[in-house]
């Protein structure tokens, strides 16, 4: 256990020096590019749009921002260092060694985390100059972050697994996580939308995870805070257990 | 009695697009042996490497590491085990410290330790001095190094090395040579796989060839090389116009003025064949083998079984 543990830390020790090494792929950029939202989408184009429920539009975005960046960040770090590893044939170095399967998956799963979390802290500092930061319940807000950070890291994850080229670790976050996050209500509340859009909307995951973090500082939801606490549980255990078992018989890794 | 450090038994592998790999093959590695795996490309020497190392799975058989069966004690079997790979599979951008230090950390030593043990491996290895350098720095050889080292940090009892001299220059493969000989009489059981025959015939004392995913020859290197039952040697000469007097059980081939080559059976000295040469007026400057006894053997048996 204790030298698991030691294994653990070497793998989380590996993967932060990792994107630390390279701030300026993996921290600069959502600094900017967030900055950029809270300019255009909050102070300019926000001041016309007014209130958007009962809020102004910049506080009303300004948990979404955060939670794309933490989404975002989660995702791609996790994907493209456990792929990286695989294409450089150092995932050897883990797969020779007795370090078992979950602690591997932990590892790789911690790197992506720290990076969605210290991702979204940067964020947030950010959001400071634009808007006035209000937390109605901070146990929600870390909480949600926390899983949502996972959950996304476990989806890098697999698709690093299946990746067999670099084109492939992009494809899933342009053609499918980019829109999903657009589409989940960062921007918007969906009881904007017609009733049978709502509905559609209903089966994007990145909803739940939105709206229970804009509950955390708005204290407003257009979920439930119980079904989206379900949802993104139900998601990180189906995940989590698929991940282990692509690792347990060496899909992709081993031949 | 001794212990058996590696023991396979009917390993086969059969691969997704039909290829067999390895056919039921039996391997035996005593503890404390130096032993070579030999075989042409593809006959199966990386598939059975593969599968004790964890990164390919087998198709059927058992493998046990000093009694660990790796069905049943994976752990403990990996933790006698040291790899160092045909390829080069470290992180580029990581420093050597770095990745011998996560290694070791990987086998539940922590940074404390491992960092006096990374600077006695480093230091053996001659990249000490190098400790810092981002490893896609390293040239070839020093990258070789690298991966030796890291396969050490946890002090292993059986050390696999596939290949681990291709590529590199005479002179640092002899004192990787001479590192794994101190090694071995340390105590540590080394399986080596080389293309370099002479290396093996350096090396090892006992040797298996492995051909199409079968074991052909699994003895004593002295067993094997008694089989060789014709030597040939190469004799540097002064300048010499006349034609040659034919040997009984001797043959003899003018190659230029300068050169003869001369297969001696096994069974006969060379003394009649000076003797001769002296007569007619040959000088022997020099003589040496023509090719490494083993390469030659190596080339017989597997050209014999196809």
């Amino acid at each position: 256990m204790q030298e698991n543990l030691v294994a653990l830390q070497s793998i989380l020790t590996k993967e932060v020096t990792r994107y630390f090494r390279i701030w300026i792929q993996t921290l600069l950029p959502p600094a900017i590019t967030m900055s950029l939202y809270f300019v255009i989408f909050g102070n300019l184009i926000g001041e016309k749009i007014g209130q958007m429920d009962d809020k102004p539009y910049i506080a009303y975005i300004t948990p979404g921002i955060i939670m794309m960046s933490v989404i975002t960040n989660s995702y791609s770090n996790v994907v493209s260092s456990f792929f990286s590893a695989k294409f450089q044939r150092h995932i050897e170095e883990l797969l020779v060694s007795p370090v078992p399967n979950i602690y591997i998956l932990l590892g790789y799963i911690g790197g992506g985390v720290s990076r969605g979390l210290l991702t979204g802290a940067i964020v947030t500092g950010i959001s400071l100059f634009f808007v006035d930061l209000e937390i109605h319940n901070w146990f929600v807000v870390f909480v949600v972050i926390l899983l949502t950070s996972t959950l996304f890291a476990l989806g890098g994850f697999i698709n690093a697994v299946f990746a067999k080229k670099f084109d492939d670790i992009s494809i899933v976050p342009t053609f499918i996580l980019t829109p999903l996050t657009y589409l989940g209500g960062v921007f918007y509340t969906i009881s904007l939308l017609p009733e049978f859009w709502q509905k559609v909307s209903m089966a994007n995951p990145i909803l739940y995870m939105v709206n229970a973090f804009r509950y955390g500082f708005l204290g407003r939801s257009d979920i439930a805070l119980e079904v989206a606490f379900t949802i993104i549980g139900i998601f990180i255990v189906a995940l989590f257990s698929f991940a282990l078992y692509l690792l347990n018989t060496g899909k992709g890794l081993k031949s | 009695m001794s212990t058996i450090a590696l023991d396979i038994k009917q390993l086969s592998k059969t691969y997704g697009n039909g290829f067999e790999a390895l056919k039921a093959i039996d391997l035996s590695v005593q503890e404390g042996d130096f032993f070579a795996l030999l075989g042409p490309n593809g006959a199966g020497k990386s598939t059975t490497i593969g599968i004790i190392s964890s990164l390919v799975n087998k198709t059927a058989g058992s493998v046990k590491v000093f009694g660990h069966d790796m069905d049943t004690e994976l752990t403990a079997a990996k933790r006698c085990l040291g790899l160092v790979p045909q390829e080069f599979n470290f992180s580029q951008f990581e420093t050597p410290l770095q990745i011998v230090v996560n290694q070791a950390g990987y086998y539940g030593i922590p940074r404390a330790k491992a960092l006096p043990r990374a600077q006695e491996v480093l230091t053996q290895l001659g990249l000490w001095d190098k400790r810092d350098q981002p490893s896609r720095n390293l040239s070839g050889g020093m990258k070789r190094r690298l991966m030796i080292a890291r396969a050490l940090m946890h002090k292993p009892k059986l050390l696999i090395l596939d290949e681990p001299t291709a590529g590199v220059d005479i002179e640092l493969r002899r004192s990787m040579w001479d590192f794994l000989t101190e090694l071995n009489q340390q105590g540590t059981t080394i399986v080596l796989t080389t293309h370099y025959l002479e290396e093996a015939e350096s090396l090892c004392r006992n040797i298996a060839i492995i051909d199409q995913g079968k074991i052909i020859e699994n003895t004593s290197k002295k067993a094997l090389l008694s089989k060789l039952d014709v030597e040939t040697f190469v004799l540097d000469i002064e300048a010499f116009h006349e034609s040659l007097p034919t040997f009984d059980a001797i043959e003899v081939r003018q190659i230029d003025e300068h050169t003869l080559e001369v297969d001696v059976k096994r069974s006969h000295n060379v003394n009649s064949l000076f003797l001769k040469l002296n007569e007619i007026g040959v000088k022997v400057l020099s003589m040496r083998n023509k090719s490494n006894r083993l390469e030659e053997l190596f080339v017989r048996i597997v050209e014999n079984k196809q």
